[in-house]
């Protein structure tokens, strides 16, 4: 059999290709593939964009159609009644309109709003080093003034507290150094670690007045129960986080420490604080914190609250540090052993620089729990945007007005809890490019 | 002041802006404020206005004390505080006096350590309900749902009345004024049962009060006033005369119009007792002798008060009722300045 | 031939304490200790002192007294004249009633919205991711604050189903009225019942005295609703028993329907025996006691009769389930993504079919990364629970940490004991959750 070779029956060269059909690109086809694949998705695709919409054509309007411009309850429903008739609802925000400062700062003294907005901006500078890392190292400056500069702006009074208050950390650090070269490095902590608390219960308060007799120089003081509302929420949930920051540190190191002492009471104290709903810790800081100091000690409340928030993330972050730790793999602790580390300094340089950035969206979903957990100093009677609410109702103006209210404080909780899970998530995109 | 152990004074030298020493009088003038505990919020008695200043009748018991010990009516600083956190916080010095709708019971003056110094508002727990309901008594009320706040003596009370008269209710507590008031309105409860004041003052602010009637039967006394700590007479003193004070000016007609003139003297002498002219009241009670005339004229005397805040003029509209001075057949009562 | 010499002996000196790594941390632990029991003797003594100089004693002596307020949900018999204790006996119930209801609900809606946001339909997957982000970045107790409004302003009230032509009606065939005070559903009754087995009764208390013959013998089931400490349905473990013997029955069957197959490679047709054994003699139990269902009926102020589901039990169980549900469906989603897709397609390799790809081969692997997480949004449910005091819903933080420590003034004693109990139930579930983590652990080699 011959084989004519010029003659072939498969095709040799390709056919153009054809453009797919209609019905499987662009939106059409979009929209069947992720709308209308089988039956089942039909009726669920419908059944969802139904409840979508009977959702949003009530609240839309509602949101929208709402009235800025009245200064009481009475006035704006006369004027919706007067504008759209009996049978429809829309919001009063003229109460958001007239209460917004206050929602926002409380009893805060309205000529000094600047001083919080400096200290959350120098809040982010000093923040800046840490979350977006790679910034002038000068920064790191203002992270280390921040905790004395934020409080004073805060609080106000002589600036001679937060000068003397960095002080301690200056005469423990060369007390420190001095007995170290002289003596020994372990006594030398010790020693540092207990001049400096002498330096702040007993020498600091002299000084300072001391100081501010000699050259006067300070801010209008606020006392702290004029703090209020978001201002306070942010605040508490802030100094939470960050003193318990190095707290957890500690506690989730002792957890997994070896010793035996240590470890049972940092688990017992994780588990108890664990096991505990937040509002019976504040339970404690508001009705029972004074039966534990002894008599006569005076104790703002806020401070109060703040120590009781602060043990309370403390446990969580413990926890969520402990699972950094954990994440690491053996062999980095092993190979700092190898290198002849001591455990403090491989700690330092080897494993809290990784487990800390294992656990940063650990850290972060703390701070969002805890922020939204400040709601519940409402139930003390600490005038957060909740009591705030509560007070504006018992206003015979306002008396009466709910969802506007309700809805505003949840869409402020809303954006600030929002946008933090999504840096976080950015955060853990960024840190799983390392391999 | 006992120390317990070495630590317990290093605290206290550091925790503290200021120790709670003997004498609350002292503290207050050292520090040049009063802390005064208030509710957190009640329509006529304490609340916040658009600017963040506190108004209310409660409030102006406290401006008053401010007013005769510091000679500044704002010199206070309002702290709110929940039924639950109230007593504790005036237990352990974080307010120096508490004005707050509280009332005077046995168990409180005695066994919590506290010491009522008078009675700024007579009052009984009542019950409102709405008139479409046919209900005429308390007694009527069998089955019904009664909305109550919690934390509060008129919760004790109308346990008491409804086992008493052989009668079921259920109760819904609710933790504030505002919360019970929309509860009653949205009809989740039938019946509403508070101060008589109150009902009064929480009817007042519905869009149509007519609907609404307070039943007939009081089943409780409330004397509610002003209290502070057990065992500090001298300041006990300062509050208890300055509410004395301000009842005493209505009594005998002075009133923040007159009262500059008054104080040149006058030809009764407990008129000028009172203002300073006469006598060294104010010396006795550790102050000035214009204590009571500042008192006076920080928001007026007892019945300005009283028609400024809860009034008839008011939102409110409270009758005095027995709330009128002794001399016009109320209960409002004080001792003679002698 | 060694000679083995012993290491010069060291005497011993205060420093090493410090340097020698093996007393070290001896000495850290010892100054630890210490230092804790110091603190803690610091803090007990301020506490004496304390209370010395307030004129109070440290006692729990009120919780035998009457506690003089009524509580509207009680799952156990109550009144204003039952002791503080009693109080908390109840609100303790109603804290684990509705953190067990929630617990149900969340973990059913979680699970549906986690499966939906890995859903291909794009509307589908947002609406959840939508629900998810909503739901969890709002303070839970403005939730609970924002339904709790909801339900008393929006539903009808009882008034609304009055007269001839009402404006609202109720559901399901007259069977479940919904209203602003809660929901109302008929409840099962017995008209042949048992009545009840009193625990830990008093023979000395009037209430008990109906029950028991001079003897001491028990006379009648039917008793005073004062006798116990609380009462057993005798009709509800008569259930319970015949139920549970029907399904042990049942797995009975299965089991020896397996063996057949093993032997013979035919498996019998069993599911309407193992149906019948089940249902037939509950069935039989519930006519042999006279079972019917109690309709709510609307009488004076409200509806009698029925299950009443108070609106605040409704809010909170209802925001607690939505708020965690947000946070389950989000577990779910990690725990079925973290099983490899290698996974699913080794098993369609093997021939199994889809559901028992899904059951034999993802579920359980992503059980054992959705379940310690899951356990611990439980622990929070429970714990956020306590917020039901913003409703006036009575749980143990309502009624003990709040009308008995108002009443009584003994803060210390009632916020201790709230701990206590917030802090045993957290254990007892934690425990449960490092059983579960030991056996499911992965045998690494």
């Amino acid at each position: 059999m011959t084989m004519n070779s010029t003659q072939s029956y498969v095709r040799t060269e390709m056919l153009p290709e054809k453009a797919p059909p209609v019905t499987n690109v662009g939106i059409i086809g979009w929209v069947r593939q992720n709308l209308f694949a089988t039956w089942l998705d039909a009726i669920l695709t419908l059944m969802a964009i139904y409840i979508a919409y009977s959702v949003l054509s009530f609240l839309l309007p509602w949101i929208f159609g709402g009235f800025w411009n009245a200064n009481s309850l009475n006035e704006c429903r006369a004027k919706i009644i007067e504008v759209y008739g009996e049978s429809q609802n829309r919001a009063c925000w003229g109460v958001i309109h007239e209460r917004f400062w206050q929602l926002m700062y409380g009893f805060y003294p309205e000529h000094l709003y600047w001083r919080p907005n400096l200290a959350l901006i120098l809040l982010f500078a000093g923040l800046a080093p840490i979350l977006f890392g790679s910034l002038p190292k000068k920064l790191i400056l203002v992270s280390v003034a921040v905790p004395f500069i934020a409080p004073w702006l805060l609080w106000g009074g002589s600036v001679w507290v937060p000068v003397t208050a960095f002080l301690g950390f200056v005469v423990g650090y060369l007390v420190h150094k001095f007995v170290s070269v002289a003596i020994s490095p372990l006594l030398g902590l010790i020693l540092g670690v207990l001049s400096a608390i002498i330096w702040w219960l007993f020498l600091m308060g002299p000084v300072g007045e001391a100081l501010q007799n000699i050259i006067p120089l300070g801010i209008e003081s606020v006392e702290s129960r004029k703090f209020g509302g978001f201002m306070l929420s942010i605040l508490l949930g802030i100094t939470g986080i960050t003193l318990s920051f190095p707290l957890g540190i500690i506690l989730a190191l002792g957890r997994q420490s070896n010793l035996i002492i240590v470890k049972s009471l940092c688990v017992g104290f994780i588990e108890f604080i664990r096991g505990v709903p937040l509002i019976t810790l504040l339970f404690v800081a508001s009705v029972l914190l004074q039966y534990f100091l002894p008599k006569g000690t005076e104790f703002d409340i806020i401070l109060r609250v703040m120590i009781m928030v602060t043990i309370f993330a403390a446990a969580y972050m413990a926890e969520v540090i402990r699972g950094g730790l954990a994440a690491l793999p053996k062999g980095q602790y092993e190979a700092a052993d190898a290198l002849g580390l001591d455990y403090w300094q491989a700690q330092r340089l080897i494993i809290m620089p990784q487990a800390l950035k294992i656990s940063i969206p650990g850290i972060v979903s703390t701070f969002i729990g805890l922020f939204k957990d400040t709601t519940l100093v409402s139930i003390i009677a600490m005038a957060d945007p909740i009591q705030w609410v509560k007070f504006i109702q018992s206003d015979s103006d306002w008396n009466g007005i709910i969802w506007e209210l309700y809805g505003f404080v949840a869409f402020v909780f809303f954006i600030f809890c929002f946008s933090m899970s999504r840096y976080s998530m950015y955060l853990e995109r960024k840190l799983q490019t390392g391999h | 002041m006992k120390k317990s152990v070495f630590l317990g004074a290093l605290t206290v030298a550091s925790l503290t802006a200021g120790i709670a020493a003997a004498g609350t009088l002292d503290d207050v003038k050292a520090r040049g404020k009063l802390n005064c505990g208030v509710s957190t919020g009640l329509v006529g008695f304490a609340s916040p206005d658009a600017n963040g200043k506190w108004e209310g009748y409660d409030v102006a018991v406290c401006r008053a004390v401010a007013a005769a010990v510091l000679g500044d009516n704002t010199a206070v600083e309002f702290v709110p505080l929940s039924s639950k956190t109230r007593f504790t916080a005036l237990a352990s010095g974080e307010v120096d006096m508490l004005a707050r709708n509280t009332t005077w019971t046995f168990s409180r003056d005695v066994d919590l350590k506290l010491d009522f110094v008078g009675v700024n508002y007579y009052d009984g727990q009542g019950f409102m309900v709405p008139k479409a309901l046919g209900v005429t008594s308390a007694k009527d009320l069998d089955g019904a749902t009664v909305c109550i706040q919690t934390g509060t003596t008129t919760e004790l009370n109308l346990a008491d009345f409804f086992r008493t008269n052989g009668i079921s209710y259920e109760p819904v507590p609710v933790e504030n004024n505002a919360e019970s008031q929309q509860q009653y309105l949205s009809g989740a409860c039938d019946t509403l049962t508070t101060d008589a004041s109150g009902l009064a003052a929480t009817r007042a602010a519905f869009e149509n009060p007519g609907d609404h009637i307070i039943l007939p039967e009081i089943i409780s006394k409330e004397p509610l006033g002003p209290l502070v700590r057990h065992g500090d007479n001298e300041w006990g003193d300062v509050v208890r005369w300055t509410l004395n004070a301000l009842i005493s000016a209505e009594e005998l007609g002075i009133t923040s119009a007159n009262i500059e003139e008054l104080s040149k003297g006058t030809n009764n002498p407990e008129i000028n007792r009172i203002l300073g002219t006469e006598g060294n009241l104010g010396e006795m009670l550790g102050l000035d002798a214009d204590w009571a005339k500042r008192a006076i004229s920080s928001e007026g005397n007892f019945g300005e008060i009283f028609e400024a805040n809860i009034g008839e003029k008011t939102p409110i509209g409270l009758a005095r009722g027995l709330n009128a001075q002794w001399t016009e057949g109320g209960l409002i009562y004080s001792p003679p300045f002698r | 031939m060694t000679t083995l010499t012993d290491p010069p002996k060291e005497s011993f000196r205060l420093s090493m304490l410090l340097y020698d790594t093996r007393y070290r941390s001896t000495t850290i632990q010892v100054v630890a200790l210490l230092g804790f029991m110091l603190g803690a003797a610091w803090l007990i003594n301020n506490v004496i002192v304390n209370l010395a100089a307030a004129g109070k004693t440290f006692n729990y002596g009120f919780l035998k007294e009457a506690s003089g307020y009524d509580i509207n949900q009680k799952l156990i018999a109550y009144n204003s004249q039952s002791s503080h204790m009693r109080a908390a006996v109840v609100g303790l119930m109603n804290t684990l009633l509705v953190a067990v209801m929630g617990c149900i609900a969340a973990t059913i809606l979680g699970v549906i919205i986690g499966v939906l946001r890995l859903s291909k339909n794009w509307v589908i997957s947002r609406l959840a991711a939508v629900y998810v982000e909503t739901l969890r970045n709002v303070p839970v107790l403005l939730w609970i604050v924002l339904i709790m409004a909801a339900t008393s302003h929006q539903l009808p009230a009882p008034k609304d189903f009055r007269g001839d032509n009402p404006a609202a009606t109720m559901k399901v065939f007259d069977s479940i009225a919904v209203t602003n005070r809660g929901v109302y559903l008929p409840e099962p009754l017995f008209s042949k019942g048992l009545g009840d087995l009193p625990v830990f009764p008093d023979k000395e208390s009037k209430a008990c005295q109906a029950f028991y013959n001079p003897d001491g013998t028990p006379a009648t089931a039917k008793l005073a609703k004062f006798c116990g400490t609380f009462q057993i349905s005798i009709d509800l473990m008569a259930i319970l028993a015949v139920l549970i013997a029907g399904l042990i029955t049942s797995k009975l069957i299965k089991t020896r329907a397996d063996q057949i197959q093993k032997d013979t490679g035919v498996r019998p047709v069993t599911w309407y025996w193992r149906l019948a054994v089940v249902f037939l003699p509950t069935l039989a139990v519930l006519y042999i006691l006279g079972f019917y269902l109690g309709y709510p009926e609307l009488k004076g102020f409200n509806f009698k009769g029925g299950i009443h589901m108070r609106s605040s039990l409704l809010a909170l169980w209802v925001a607690l389930s939505l708020y965690t549900a947000a946070f389950i469906a989000e577990i779910v989603r990690a725990g079925i993504m973290a099983i490899s897709k290698g996974q699913s397609e080794a098993a369609a390799a093997l021939g199994l079919r889809q559901n028992r790809i899904m059951s034999l081969i993802v579920l359980p692997q992503a059980l054992r990364v959705i379940v310690p997480p899951l356990i611990s949004q439980y622990l929070n449910l429970t714990k956020n629970s306590s917020l039901a005091i913003a409703v006036g819903y009575m749980d143990i933080t309502g009624t003990l940490g709040g009308i008995t420590l108002n009443q009584t003034g003994r803060e210390l004693e009632t916020v201790l004991l709230l701990m206590l109990i917030y802090l045993i139930i957290s254990l007892t579930v934690s425990s449960v959750m490092n059983y579960y983590n030991e056996r499911t652990k992965l045998k690494e080699r």
